[in-house]
């Protein structure tokens, strides 16, 4: 299967990007791991006469803690993400998540800006932003802006980015002692994309949970955050009944999708389920159990 | 059309292509290679799986060549050394690891990065490693035996010009490869 033709381009500098995004305008698409895009070119789903490869540009690239926060570059790759050492001690959610991404030779091309930026509704790591409260910048021809990764994720395949905007890169800030997290994702069997994914990140004060960020996704149009799942834990105490009770709220709000996979309420019970692992497994690292480092998520 | 300059095997290429050409057709119908196979072209059975600067492995159907252009791509092809075979190509011929061998060349480039990124796997991380790679015959458990036995082999201290480790294991004759 070959894609319709297009020019490829390999800007330097995300100036460079931009530009071409200006003057090519719709005609244009950016490139960056194109293991969602290449494959939907090849259907001719997507058929750009330009393709602007952003692969290539060295500051788009690495994971650092700068001022309390994390950055990550949005060309940074899923496999480098898994290995990260800052992000294993800092943040252990994020590998987590990203070493259950495809396969090898996916997580060692797609990069966590293309899976941002291209919004399926069955991708592991818009979960993870919307529970750790990422915030995305995005540079253009006006300049830079931060979205909130809640503002970020529109609907299915669509983000709050304008098509002449380039996703630079990702802040998360360092979690607050006594945080955990946990990704918990049930695979679709062939595709390994998520049927259910939730991401769960709690904050301990005591024994009572003091704040609790938990988005799922895979089962409605868009990740989202479980507010309602929120609610019936902020406040309470860590334990199997109130985590049970609240995780039966996952879906709720959402129009669950059903497909060969699995019928609507199959998909909602394993959420159900996949939630009150991840918040179990997030309480778990919050006190400590878990946490490869000191301050951990 | 674009120029493309790109490392093949340790040989240089250079190259018009339309940017639309997928690297494995660039590697099979261009430059002759045909180690690297084409399974599903939908991302998803890994035979397409090469070496990219030396540790990472891809799906060559799912990058185009245009991509590659900089880049050092290794192949089945470029394994073998001076007629003896890769520890690799060798475990998989010891452990009957392949029955028709269409996954083979796939098989044994996802290991490569795999053993890169990991030289001494456990058992369940060879499986997880090799996630990418769908074959129709084998049922994976020998080449699980080839790629554990190969980490062994080359965990030996002994190291050839090109960097390549252990080398101690029987030499077998092959057929010099044509490159270009
Ligand atoms: C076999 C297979 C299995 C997979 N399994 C999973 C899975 O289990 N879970 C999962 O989450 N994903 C999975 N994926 C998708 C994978 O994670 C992709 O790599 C990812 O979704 C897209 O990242 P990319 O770098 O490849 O982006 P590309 O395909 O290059 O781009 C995707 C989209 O994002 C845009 N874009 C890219 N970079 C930027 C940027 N910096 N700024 C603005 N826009 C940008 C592009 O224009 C395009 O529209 C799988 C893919 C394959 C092929
Ligand atoms: S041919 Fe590339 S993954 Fe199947
Ligand atoms: S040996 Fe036949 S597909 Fe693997």
């Amino acid at each position: 299967m070959y894609p319709a033709p297009f020019e490829y381009h390999r800007p330097g500098s995300v100036e460079d990007a931009i530009a071409l995004l200006t003057t090519y305008e719709d005609d244009a698409k950016l490139l960056a791991g194109g293991h969602s895009l290449i494959p939907l070119l090849k259907l001719r789903f997507a058929q750009p006469k330009h393709l602007i490869d952003v692969r290539h540009i060295a500051s788009l690239s690495g994971v650092r803690e700068v001022d309390g926060a994390i950055v990550i570059g949005a060309t940074t790759t899923h496999a480098t993400l898994e290995r990260s050492p800052l992000l294993r001690q800092m943040l252990p959610i994020l590998p987590e998540a990203a070493s259950q991404i495809g396969d090898a030779q996916v997580r060692n091309m797609g990069t966590i800006g293309g899976s941002l930026a291209h919004a399926d509704p069955s991708a592991d790591l818009p979960a993870v932003m919307l529970a750790v409260g990422a915030e995305m910048t995005a540079v253009g021809p006006r300049g830079a802006r931060t979205i909130r990764a809640e503002e970020f994720f529109v609907d299915l395949l669509t983000t709050a980015l304008a098509s002449d905007e380039v996703l630079t890169e990702i802040r998360i800030l360092v979690p607050a002692v006594g945080t955990g997290g946990a990704y918990e994702k049930y695979p679709h069997p062939a595709s390994r994309y998520a049927l259910v994914g939730v991401a769960a990140v709690v904050t301990l004060a005591g024994d009572a949970m003091q704040r609790a960020q938990i988005a799922v996704t895979g089962i409605g149009s868009t990740p989202s955050r479980a507010r309602e799942v929120e609610r019936a834990l902020a406040g309470r105490p860590a334990d199997a009944e109130t985590i049970a009770a609240a995780s039966s709220h996952v879906a709720d709000g959402i129009e669950v999708r059903g497909d060969l996979t699995g019928p609507a309420e199959w998909r909602g019970a394993v959420a159900r389920e996949h939630a009150a692992r991840a918040i179990t497994r997030a309480v778990q690292r919050a006190r400590g159990e878990w946490a490869t480092g000191a301050r951990s998520a | 059309m674009t120029r493309i300059s790109l490392t093949v095997n340790g040989i240089t290429h250079e190259h018009d292509v339309e940017p639309r050409m997928l690297l494995v057709h660039y590697l099979r119908d261009t430059l002759g290679l045909t180690g690297t196979h084409v399974g599903c072209d939908t991302s998803q059975c890994g035979a397409c799986t090469v070496v990219l600067d030396g540790e990472r492995s891809v799906k060559a159907c799912t990058m185009f060549a245009v991509q590659a252009a900089g880049a050092e791509v290794l192949t089945i092809e470029g394994l073998a050394h001076d007629g003896t075979l890769h520890p690799l190509q060798a475990a998989f011929r010891e452990e009957h690891a392949l029955q028709c061998g269409f996954c083979t060349p796939g098989m044994i480039m996802a290991a490569y990065g795999l053993l890169r990124a990991n030289p001494h796997p456990s058992e369940a991380e060879i499986r997880a490693g090799l996630e990418g790679n769908l074959c129709r015959c084998t049922g994976y458990h020998n080449i699980v035996k080839a790629v554990q036995r190969a980490a062994q082999e080359m965990e030996a201290p002994s190291t050839d010009q090109a960097g390549r480790e252990g080398r101690v294991f029987t030499p077998v004759s092959v057929a010099p490869v044509a490159a270009d």
